[in-house]
């Protein structure tokens, strides 16, 4: 039966996410902003609440951990699980403060690639570490199946040499997982993601970026020289499988693009409820049964950013949906990620406009939200890689067909 | 006045031909003028020096031809002044999130899909421009339960609860198949919907079993006028008391099948509140006119005029303090959005296939990022329009306060179904502009979905 309301058995999942947003992250939110690179250490205390909630039950995934497939018990009921909660909680955790949500320790990226390819055997060693995600090296970005990042076998190790860009939280984090090629000369099939504990020696985390948006967030540049890892490191098959490809690491986006398309929903709402806030201060009032032509200009343009707004928040569940209940989803997560990057910068950057020079004035945090909300539309697949992939699989091209 | 005041009034550029209240004619202007005027004169026709194009036969593809409503049947009056009738209980939805129909919603979405690709698809050229649907298509429409849909199984219809999610996803299949049929087969269960949701036991015992029998009459919801910067919320037809009832004066436009109608809802304003009118075709001074527009021609779309129309006292349907009024607006808007996303759905159908098989410069068009990349934002922001406009739907069908979602709904619909349509005829580039393919009535039709009231309802 359709229904697109938020799952019951959520909601009280999100009021946590909301409160925990509004009292714990806002407070701190300039703060972070401003003193980039600094450790955000109130999260280690918000990190332990999150872990304790998960041990009692309570909540269902608060981060990007709760991604993984359970593949036990179909009954044929429609599910609203593990996914759906992510997003949701996410999302409510980014209205607080994206930069601080992405720092959230135990929450990285690379928990996410554990979740999604991971055996039973890694899953369980892993479990409770913090990992962060590097795939791009300077001379690779969208085109990552061309990473030149190499893991030689050399007995019971693997042995890694390159150069990663843009890792989040790659300083702070337990471990990274390392996108790496067994063979360049095999191509994509013989990418394989292995996880690097911290302090390996080889691996250096050579500097922190300075950045645009999510300043909270520290972004490291880390090279790996001669860096040996366990092979039972190497997440999934290590066989290389030409006719399986990059599917396999690949994967990891189907559940990550939901989890950052709903960091750019949480990200808009900030920005939209303060400016519906501001607005209505200033005697605009938004009325839902008169046309948006027959409203005020401002009037008019918070309406088609609100309507932007939900159909990338319903786009999110939806990807989210069919992930519990274990439909493929990869058209509709590029789907998800492409609507809301876009919609998140158009609507972040008009509410800044709107509220004219209390938008742009650091007093407020529109303008910050505004600088947040562009990472969302490049990372894990940019706006352009999103709607190739969704081109690709409408018209039935392939990668050389379309490039 | 002088006579040149006159005749300069006659021939003021302001508000007519498109011509802004801004214009103004020089000397050579009025002469050019003047010698357009002969060349519409009727004599050079009756001389048989121009060729006849224009049909006949008048139908309603020419405006400015008034004529009487619909004699119509009697409605004979049955069931209980004053008591309430029948109402089906709000759909229960258990709060999971879910994308699902139900096994009955998709029963009907099969059949009517198919009835949009079988019978409509293949008519929607020929009744776009003579501007009326087949008859036999609108037989067939009745033969599945079309008008009957949001009718109680009580009163003969299929509804067990709250049918607007049934009746967002059928309008939806139907428009796929075409706008104009779909509002065209659709306006009669506009009007019975109405009935079942808000009319009194002696307004369903008179009116429903003619919609739920074998002889279902055209209906039509008329909210819609024809004003700048119209707001529905202000009509200007005037409902006025007179001795055992009301009066009504005003003018309707955009009304589906208004020549055909045999019973009319008239939103018109009572006592400074918005109120809904059941009013029957035959009545003395309902006028009828065609009123062909942009798009949606296949429903016939016509001009009603009240002139002094007297209704009786039991002619109130619903509420009489703008709520109702209110609802079916929402209901209405809820209606268009599922059309558009038919409509919408087809033009990516449509496209897809074209650019594959499309050449230029030696390969398809769609190996074309720029291409293909407005045929993917097409397929996410009808994505879009889809889950924002169910969301709507369901809270209606589950009888939750969905004011905000249906105005989200007809915002991104409005805007993002157009922007479709424009997408579609560009991707087709010139063959997109001639009629030999549809994307240029699917442009027309989509221009309607921000703009009209009434007309159809679920």
């Amino acid at each position: 039966m359709i229904n697109l309301e938020t799952p019951k058995k959520h909601r009280a999942l999100i009021d946590q996410a909301h409160q925990v947003a509004m009292n714990m992250l806002r407070p701190i939110s300039r703060k972070y902003d401003l003193g980039e690179h600094e450790y955000p250490k109130e999260l280690d205390m918000l990190a332990a609440m999150i872990d304790g909630l998960s041990e009692s039950g309570a909540s269902e995934g608060a981060g990007a951990t709760g991604v993984r497939r359970d593949e036990s018990s179909d009954d044929k009921t429609v599910k609203n699980g593990a996914n759906l909660a992510s997003v949701l909680s996410v999302a409510e955790m980014c209205w607080g403060d994206t930069g601080l949500l992405l720092s959230m320790p135990r929450q990285g990226l690379g928990n996410s690639a554990i979740a999604s390819v991971a055996n039973d055997e890694q899953l369980k060693r892993f479990e409770g570490t913090w990992a962060a995600m590097a795939i791009t090296e300077p001379g690779i970005g969208s085109d990552s199946a061309n990473l030149s990042t190499t893991a030689r076998k050399d007995g019971d190790e693997y042995v890694l040499n390159g150069e990663k860009i843009f890792v989040t939280s790659g300083e702070r984090a337990d471990c990274v997982v390392v996108w790496a090629t067994l063979d360049k000369a095999l191509g994509r099939a013989a990418i394989k993601s292995f996880v690097v504990e911290k302090g390996t020696p080889g691996m250096n985390v050579e500097r922190l970026e300075h950045k645009l948006g999510i300043r909270a967030s520290d972004t490291a540049v880390i090279t790996f020289t001669d860096c040996r890892v366990p092979a039972a490191n190497l997440l999934g098959s290590p066989e290389v499988d030409v006719k399986q490809g990059f599917a396999g690491a690949m994967a990891t986006f189907d559940n990550t693009r939901p989890l950052v398309a709903a960091m750019a929903v949480g990200c808009a709402r900030a920005s939209l409820d303060l400016t519906r806030g501001l607005l209505e201060e200033a005697g605009v009032e938004i009325d839902y049964d008169r046309p948006a032509q027959l409203q005020s200009a401002a009037a008019a343009k918070f309406l088609q950013m609100e309507a932007d707004w939900e159909a990338a928040q319903l786009l999110t569940m939806q990807a989210a949906w069919m992930a519990d209940n274990r439909k493929p989803n990869s058209l509709e997560a590029s789907m998800a990620k492409a609507k809301a990057g876009r919609v998140g910068s158009d609507i972040t950057l008009s509410c800044v406009e709107l509220a004219a020079g209390v938008g742009y004035s650091e007093t407020e945090l529109l303008e910050k939200w505004s600088r947040d909300s562009k990472i969302l539309d490049i990372f894990e697949g940019t706006q352009q890689i999103q709607q190739l992939i969704v081109a690709r699989r409408l018209l039935g091209l392939s990668s050389a067909e379309l490039k | 006045m002088s006579l040149i005041r006159a005749t300069k009034n006659a021939v003021a550029p302001g508000g007519k031909h498109g011509l802004s209240n801004r214009e103004s004619r020089d000397p050579i202007g009025y002469a050019v003028l003047a010698l357009n005027k002969l060349a519409q004169s009727e004599l050079i026709d009756r001389m048989g020096l121009r060729k006849q194009t224009e049909q006949t036969v008048f139908t309603v593809t020419r405006s400015g031809f008034k004529v009487a409503g619909q004699a119509g049947r009697a409605f004979a009056k049955k069931g209980k002044k004053g008591a309430d009738g029948v109402r089906v209980p709000a759909a229960n939805a258990q709060g999971v999130f879910d994308l699902t129909p139900t096994d009955d919603e998709q029963m009907l979405v099969d059949v009517v899909s198919e009835f949009a690709a079988e019978a409509l698809r293949p008519a929607a050229a020929e009744a776009n421009e003579t501007c009326v649907a087949p008859d036999d298509l609108l037989k067939s429409s009745l033969e599945i339960g079309l008008p009957i849909l949001g009718v109680p199984e009580k009163l003969g219809g299929i509804s067990e609860e709250r049918s607007a999610m049934a009746g967002t996803l059928v309008a939806e299949a139907l428009a796929k198949g075409d706008m104009g049929l779909a509002v065209a087969a659709l306006a009669p269960g506009a009007v019975a919907t109405a009935l079942s949701l808000w009319g009194t036991d002696e307004q369903q015992s008179t009116y429903l079993p003619e919609f739920t029998g074998d002889d279902v009459p055209a209906a039509a919801l008329a909210l819609n006028e024809s004003k700048v910067l119209f707001d529905v919320l202000k009509p200007s037809t005037q409902a006025v008391r007179a001795e055992g009832g009301y009066v009504l004066n005003g003018v309707k436009t955009l009304v589906p099948r208004g020549a055909q109608a045999e019973l009319f809802i008239i939103g018109a304003e009572l006592d400074g509140k918005n109120v809904l009118f059941l009013v029957e075709s035959k009545a003395e001074g309902l006028l009828v006119e065609g009123d062909p527009a942009m798009g949606v021609r296949a429903a016939s779309l016509a001009k009603i005029t009240l002139q002094d129309v007297k209704v009786p006292a039991d002619a109130i349907l619903g509420a009489t303090d703008g709520s109702t009024y209110l609802e079916a607006v929402r209901l209405s808007r809820l209606a268009w959005c599922a059309l558009s996303i038919g409509t919408a759905q087809a033009v990516l159908d449509y496209v897809t296939q074209y650019v594959n098989e499309r050449h230029a410069f030696g390969e398809p068009i769609s190996h074309r990022q720029s291409v293909a990349f407005m045929v993917a934002n097409i397929a996410i922001e009808l994505q879009s329009m889809r889950l924002v406009t169910y969301k709507a739907a369901a809270r209606a069908a589950q009888g939750k306060d969905f004011s905000r979602e249906v105005a989200l709904a007809r915002k991104i619909c409005g805007d993002k179904g157009m922007q479709i349509g424009l997408d579609g005829v560009q991707l087709l580039g010139g063959h997109g502009f001639v009629k030999e393919h549809p994307v240029e009535r699917w442009y027309r039709d989509l221009r309607a979905v921000s703009l009209v009231e009434g007309g159809v309802l679920v």
